[in-house]
């Protein structure tokens, strides 16, 4: 085997790989991506039935109930301009509150419930998800400090 | 006093670092073997300061010195011991200097171990490492400096991060630093080698301790960050494809691949040019790594604070580094001499495909994880991606790896016949099928994806076997002889075996726990029981219990099968008094066949509790056969062929040395 065809033989094997792996990203990437949407979004956007996507903001004071005894929960995301009502079966993250900044990742039915697989309340208790902040800002509604987020 | 004790040593060890890294530089340019010197003292020197100024951040977390901001912000008083130590890079400031502390180590390391290494070459190493220590001590002075006082202290700290406060992360962060860090090592004899225009085997026989040494470090790390997310977020799983994560295991499969071309280049002295370029972009993702994680482009409970001012910093450090690296590269890597051929169907050729196959895989987690933050800055939306992309992309390009593994271990150097490889694995392909038929046996159907991914694990685990058995010539030579060829067999060849059977047996505990795990929700109120998979798990009923800086709840679980008592399990839910941050501590019952895993949840008002229990299969064979990939790597690393030279035969040592000073 000579230089010249060792050299040919790399680039081939490299090229196959390469157009295998840009091939699966591309798959990959259309069917996983999910946008981050705030409840505004959701109301005034066109949003397909089905697809997943998150919905953050803050959960609404006075909103959360338990069903079926605690294993199924409904609260409503708010960004203090619209929001929404969301459907989540299974344990909530220890930081949850009624107030506190969330995230959530599910997608709407055909009933138009938003029907969350995922709940995200962050480690930090004093932590606003920068998604969050930036959609309240937008909506006018942000009331913290005036630049960004908070630290610990 | 004490902090500024240590702020003048972090000064001290920039000085040092500075004159490390310019007057080997020019030494090594003239021959001038006194300014050569300079940078194996000055590396001593650089190393002892950063010591003393960890020692005093130490000592001021020790006594809880609320006087210094740092303290004052991540500890408490009533914190145990050992999170007060863990403490000091339970924050940015302090695991920034210990990033510092660790780079100068290996820096001196060099310096103290090197003794065989050409003059011009040690010096450049030295001063290359020192340009980064230089970049990094300039951040942690002029950004993140820990021993800023406060001018009117409080009474009591703010504590650290519940989350934190947990034996397996206490020692994650050293561990981690230890591979990201030690791949600098590599990097810097990457780019002297570059300088020097010449690579060839001695130089990758140098460069491989210290990689493996970053390879072995690392791999601990992530297991340990696993076994962490594993047993104390609660959620019964052990790797989320998180960002952070991803970032961890990006050099960790840059750097195994390194691993691989290294020993092409010391072997075979081909491969020369692309090994060049992997040792580069193994740190560079290193450094990649620490910038995501420390900048605040993505929250979790690694971005310790959010500050723009470092972030650019950090981007301008980056954008030097990396930048300048592969400009070097892309000016001095053709004139290196291209080394032997070899055939496609060889070790050689068995090497390249599974670096191939290796940075494939890492190019489609850079791009899940960069992608978006790269879509976000062009304006395109905030998005996420999750698990099922990294499903659909990496597992299927390490699938070819994983089979192929044991197959080009068997092939010899320069050119192979397949057929003859393949028929000596015959019995590993029929013992695999038995394998594959026993899973799909006991597991009664069940996907028939995870049953062929069990094959696949069983094939590379036997393959590996069947390979180490033709090395020693089991049952076609005496015992006595099989015996005696054990015994002599190279540590990196024992290495070699059982990293790959201890990858065959994490793999293997991967699809199982992926496959069968059991999950199952439920109120429970005390003396009720739950099933869940054949075994009754039976509540007793909850007790507040206090801790040293927490109080709890504690729930009692009793685990039987078939009647017959198993274990008692006994999950807590903590509050922690000083940052009132609640957390949940499973109860995990481990067996050689799975894990019985307990939580508990929260009162439903009417005395009933919500329970979680988790039935996790062979999750433990994950962690031993990581374990198992760590162990491997030690006993690679005692293999005496490594420091053949080294400090061994003074005589030849020597005489390299002598020849540089009559040069000069």
């Amino acid at each position: 085997m000579t230089r010249k065809s060792r050299r040919i033989y790399i680039l081939v094997v490299s090229l196959t790989l390469l157009a295998a792996a840009t091939f699966l990203v591309i798959n990959a990437l259309d069917e996983n991506l999910s946008y981050f949407h705030s409840p505004t979004d959701l109301k005034t956007k066109e949003v397909t039935i089905g697809r997943s996507l998150r919905l953050g903001g803050l959960v609404e004071e006075g909103t959360w109930v338990k069903l079926d005894g605690g294993l199924t929960h409904r609260f409503s995301i708010t960004d203090n301009a619209e929001s929404v009502e969301v459907t989540y079966k299974g344990i909530m993250p220890d930081l949850f509150r009624e107030g506190q900044g969330v995230i959530t990742e599910g997608s709407l039915n055909e009933q138009g419930e938003f029907i969350a697989h995922e709940v995200l309340a962050k480690h930090d208790e004093n932590y606003m998800p920068a998604e969050v902040t930036e959609a309240l800002k937008a909506s006018g509604e942000w009331r913290g400090e005036e630049e960004g987020q908070a630290t610990q | 006093m004490i902090a500024e004790l240590g702020q003048f040593a972090i000064i001290m060890a920039l000085l040092a670092a500075v004159v490390q890294a310019t007057l080997p530089l020019i030494g090594a340019e003239r021959l001038d073997s006194r300014l050569m010197n300079f940078g194996g003292q000055a590396a001593l020197i650089q190393m002892f300061f950063a010591t003393l100024a960890f020692g005093c951040l130490t000592q001021a977390y020790i006594v809880s010195d609320f006087t210094l901001l740092n303290v004052a912000e991540n500890s408490h008083s009533s914190k145990p011991m050992l999170y007060k130590i863990t403490g000091v890079w339970g924050n940015h400031e302090g695991s920034m200097l210990l990033w510092v502390l660790i780079l100068a180590v290996f820096g001196a390391a060099v310096a103290a171990f090197g003794r065989n290494l050409p003059a011009t070459l040690k010096a450049r190493v030295l001063a290359i490492q020192a340009m980064i220590g230089v970049g990094f001590l300039t951040f942690l002075i002029f950004t993140s400096n820990p021993f800023t006082r406060l001018v009117t202290p409080p009474l009591n700290g703010n504590d650290l991060n519940p989350l934190l406060q947990d034996p397996g992360l206490a020692f994650h962060p050293p561990m981690l630093y230890i591979g990201y860090v030690g791949f600098s090592v590599a990097f810097s004899f990457a780019i002297a080698a570059l300088i020097e225009g010449k690579v060839d085997a001695a130089w990758a026989r140098w460069v491989r301790p210290w990689t493996l040494t970053a390879w072995t470090f690392l791999t601990g790390g992530i297991v340990l960050g696993s076994w962490w997310a594993y047993y104390e977020l609660g959620w019964g799983g052990w790797w989320f494809w998180d960002p952070v994560e991803n970032v961890s295991f990006m050099p960790w499969l840059m750097g195994t691949a390194l691993l691989h071309s290294a020993i092409v280049v010391e072997k075979r002295n081909s491969l020369k040019v692309w090994t060049i370029l992997l040792a580069i972009l193994t740190f560079s993702l290193s450094l990649i790594g620490t910038f995501i994680v420390r900048s605040g482009l993505l929250t979790s409970v690694h971005a310790f604070a959010v500050n723009p001012e470092r972030g650019i910093f950090i981007l301008f450090l980056l954008a030097i580094a990396i930048g300048g690296s592969l400009t070097l590269f892309a000016l001095r890597a053709p004139a290196l001499k291209a080394g032997g051929i070899f055939s496609p169907i060889s070790r050689e050729g068995g090497l390249l495909l599974n670096n191939l196959l290796l940075s494939t895989a890492c190019a489609t987690v850079f791009l899940g994880t960069l992608y978006p933050l790269f879509l976000e800055a062009i304006g395109g939306g905030r998005v996420s991606i999750g698990p099922p992309f990294y499903n659909n992309t990496f597992v299927p390009v390490m699938i070819p790896l994983l089979l192929l593994v044991c197959v080009g271990a068997h092939l010899p150097w320069k050119r192979a016949d397949l057929l003859g490889v393949l028929g000596r694995l015959k019995f590993a392909g029929l013992a695999t099928i038995i394998a594959a038929l026993v899973a799909w046996y006991i597991a009664d159907g069940g996907p028939l994806l995870a049953i062929l991914g069990l094959g696949m694990a069983s094939w590379l685990l036997l393959g590996t076997i069947s390979e180490w058995m033709d090395r020693i010539k089991l049952f076609r030579a005496p015992l006595s002889t099989s015996w005696q060829r054990a015994i002599n067999l190279p540590g990196s060849v024992w290495g070699m075996t059982l990293a790959h059977g201890g990858l065959a047996i994490a793999v293997a505990g991967m699809i199982a726990t992926t496959a069968w795990k059991v999950e199952e929700v439920a109120i429970l109120k005390p003396g009720e029981t739950l099933s869940v998979f054949g075994t009754d798990y039976r509540f007793e009923g909850v007790r507040e219990i206090t801790g040293p800086n927490y109080g709890a709840i504690e729930g009692t679980f009793v685990v039987s099968q078939n009647g017959e008592y198993m274990a008692t399990l006994k999950p807590e839910k903590r509050l922690y008094n000083v940052q009132k941050m609640p957390t949940t501590e499973a109860a995990i019952h481990s067996t050689f066949v799975g894990d019985y895993y307990a939580v508990i949840g929260d009162p439903d008002g009417t005395g009933g509790w919500t329970v979680r229990i988790y039935r996790e299969p062979l999750v433990t064979w994950i962690w031993f056969g990581c374990g198992l990939m760590v162990f491997a790597g030690l006993v690679s690393l005692a293999d005496r062929r490594l420091r053949v030279g080294a400090p061994a035969d003074k005589k030849q040592a020597r005489l390299p040395r002598k020849a540089a000073e009559a040069s000069s």
